[in-house]
């Protein structure tokens, strides 16, 4: 059984009809990505999945739980973590108080303050703005937090929406080795990115998403390899 | 670490006590200010000459010596509209909508807590009641009231703003402004049918009606007497009390972050497992304990209530919170400290300086005055960010 599953979803803003019959799997300890072009529909996905968006028809799952109707606090609290499209930082909040927040969840004090710390030897920039508010740090570092945030309440899935986003290169590689670590650590991800090259080098599995439809998965290697992704998303 | 946290608690306890010294300070000197230069350019003027007949003493010093007490005055009436301000400018930040029903949770407050005070009096302990006796009562009658008004705060945003969350702005406005008549009505039949009057009015009881004198000041004529009377400290002292708890839970507790993280961003709020309707009704439940407090301490001062006792000081209480940058709890503080100094010193000397001819029933205009020039020269407030429109 798949840690998360989406069977035959499909998403509507009003009368849009945005994702159409959509299938997606992503098992315990994966890294799995879904690429496409811009309004492809990914966000959709993600949005779906966290709860702010309910299916019209078909079924998501979570460790075998039906998670269809539920309300977003909720799913949070299953296990499934978000960093959202446009990193959604709290910008009068400070840094520390967004981390905070991300971990609201948590009873345990203590916990929450071990999970800043974790942060903190994550993105050591963020221990240097900890008191400054998120709405004056870079983009850079606002991504660093908005991923920070979305580890405080200890998902067991980890959904990234285009987190290399506005990003200089140094940054994006500093956020893919992040990736690449927390999955070292047991964490399964759910990666959206317009940076198929990069996103395709962390995955284990690949979905590509075109006008609300899945038109290819398999393997992140086999999926690179494919001639029409090669042309239309890597610029090979 | 502990130190830390306590230190840091300490903070968030001190900042506020401070901040509110700074705010009637600040607004005592520019009134003062203001008064002392407009006397000085009066003398020699009709009102003058007047003065010097019937009190033996010039405008300048006559303006001087009222001045204290206009000030202790003012003081008093600016912690009841912070305290009113606050519930507009909470309720503001969280759902950008101004709930015009926050006059009437105001009302229902002072009703609430005069009906429990008339009945406890009615049962005889009022009056059989000592010092600490009486104090006691006040609380509970606050007490009583704040849950009152906290819980029809919370049943309204539930039952007439909450399934129009998603209508375009002007619809939950439309909303509260006709909650708040019917909230009216409903004070009022109450009211009538269970005591036949449209008014009530406050027990007398404890020593409450007492004044303290605090010095008096020589002059020409006859010395004038400054005092304060003990339901003003009351008033002061419970409204600074409630500000800082307010302060407390907003800044340093976790749901109070929750708040902040709700009126800032309400979707990301609800992805970090915050659940947001659990968030706004808490919202509803403080603004509105607070307004109903403010209530009691209304009543309190004024001793006389009638269903429309909410309509001024929510008015007022709003062009507080709008003159403070709404949306901004400091900014509300500041707000109804302002109004509450500036409808001190008109009351005070309108009439003086108008020879009569404008009586203090005109001051009233000036708060509005000033809803006016803010909305038009300076929307978002003195400590407001920039207003967005939210799309
Ligand atoms: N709130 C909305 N109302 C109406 N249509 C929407 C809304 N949000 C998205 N859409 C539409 O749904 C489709 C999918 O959008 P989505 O945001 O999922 O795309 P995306 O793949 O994330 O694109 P991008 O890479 O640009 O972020 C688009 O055609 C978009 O216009
Ligand atoms: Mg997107």
């Amino acid at each position: 059984m798949s840690l998360l599953e989406l069977h035959e979803v499909h998403g509507y803003y009003g009368n849009i009809h945005a994702l159409k019959g959509v299938s997606i799997t992503v098992d315990e300890g994966e890294v799995v990505t879904l690429i496409g072009a811009n309004g492809a529909g990914k966000t959709t996905t993600l949005r779906l999945i966290s709860g702010l968006l309910h299916p019209k028809k078909g079924k998501l799952r979570f460790d075998g739980k039906d998670i269809s109707t539920m309300a977003p606090h909720m799913v949070l609290r299953q296990g499934i973590g978000m960093v959202p499209e446009g990193r959604g930082v709290f910008p009068r909040l400070t840094v520390r108080e967004n981390l905070e927040m991300g971990g609201f969840i948590i009873k345990d004090k203590n916990d929450v303050r071990k999970g800043i710390e974790y942060a903190f030897t994550l993105f050591p920039r963020l221990k240097e703005r900890e008191n400054q508010k998120g709405g004056t740090l870079s983009g850079g570092e606002q991504q660093m937090l908005a991923t920070a945030r979305g580890l405080m309440s200890h998902p067991r899935i980890l959904l990234m929406d285009e987190p290399s986003m506005g990003l200089a290169p140094v940054l994006v590689d500093q956020i893919f080795d992040v990736i690449r670590e927390l999955n070292a650590q047991g964490t399964t991800i759910l990666l959206v990115e317009q940076n198929a090259l990069m996103a395709l080098s962390v995955a284990h599995r690949a979905y590509v998403l075109q006008t609300g439809s899945i038109v290819l998965s398999g393997k992140a290697v086999d999926v690179a390899n494919d001639e029409n992704v090669r042309k239309a998303y890597l610029g090979l | 670490m502990r130190k830390i946290l306590a230190s840091e608690a300490l903070r968030e306890i001190l900042l506020p006590l401070g901040r509110m010294a700074l705010f009637v300070v600040g607004a005592g000197a520019l009134f003062s200010a203001i008064m002392f230069a407009l006397a000085f350019l009066a003398q020699g003027s009709g009102a003058d000459k007047l003065l010097l007949e019937t009190h033996k003493m010039g405008i300048l010093e006559y303006t001087l010596g009222q001045l204290p007490q206009v000030l202790i005055d003012g003081m008093t009436l600016g912690f009841v509209y912070a305290a009113i301000a606050l519930g507009y400018t909470m309720v503001y930040g969280v759902l950008e909508f101004i709930n015009f029903a926050h006059s009437e949770i105001f009302a229902i407050g002072a009703f609430v807590g005069v009906e429990f005070l008339i009945f406890m009096d009615r049962l005889g302990v009022l009056a059989a009641a000592g010092p600490l006796g009486s104090y006691m009562y006040l609380v509970l009658a606050l007490a009583v009231a704040m849950i009152a008004s906290g819980s029809v705060a919370v049943l309204m945003e539930r039952t007439a703003y909450r399934p129009l969350r998603n209508s375009p702005r002007l619809v939950p406005l439309i909303s509260a402004i006709g909650v708040s008549f019917a909230l009216q009505d409903v004070i009022r039949m109450v009211e009538s049918l269970t005591t036949g009057q449209f008014y009530r009015v406050i027990p007398t009881f404890g020593n409450f009606d007492e004044r303290v004198a605090l010095f008096s000041i020589p002059t020409g004529g006859a010395p004038i007497a400054v005092n304060i009377q003990v339901k003003s400290i009351v008033v002061i002292v419970a409204a600074v009390l409630m500000l800082v708890a307010l302060n407390y839970i907003v800044n340093a507790t976790k749901i109070g972050k929750a708040i902040r993280s709700v009126a800032q961003d309400r979707t990301t709020a609800a992805l970090m497992g915050i659940g947001v309707n659990g968030i706004i009704s808490f919202t509803f439940l403080i603004g509105g304990a607070l307004g109903g407090a403010a209530g009691v301490l209304y009543a309190l001062k004024f001793t006389r209530i009638d269903p429309f006792v909410g309509f001024m000081p929510g008015m007022k209480a709003f062009t507080a919170a709008v003159l403070g940058g709404i949306g901004n709890l400091t900014g509300a503080l500041l707000g109804g400290i302002c109004l509450g100094m500036l409808e001190s010193f008109a009351g005070a000397y309108l009439g003086t300086f108008t020879m009569g001819r404008f009586g203090s029933e005109y001051k009233d205009i000036f708060a509005f005055l000033i809803l006016i020039i803010v909305i038009i020269f300076k929307p978002s407030g003195l400590l407001g960010e920039q207003v967005s429109q939210k799309a």
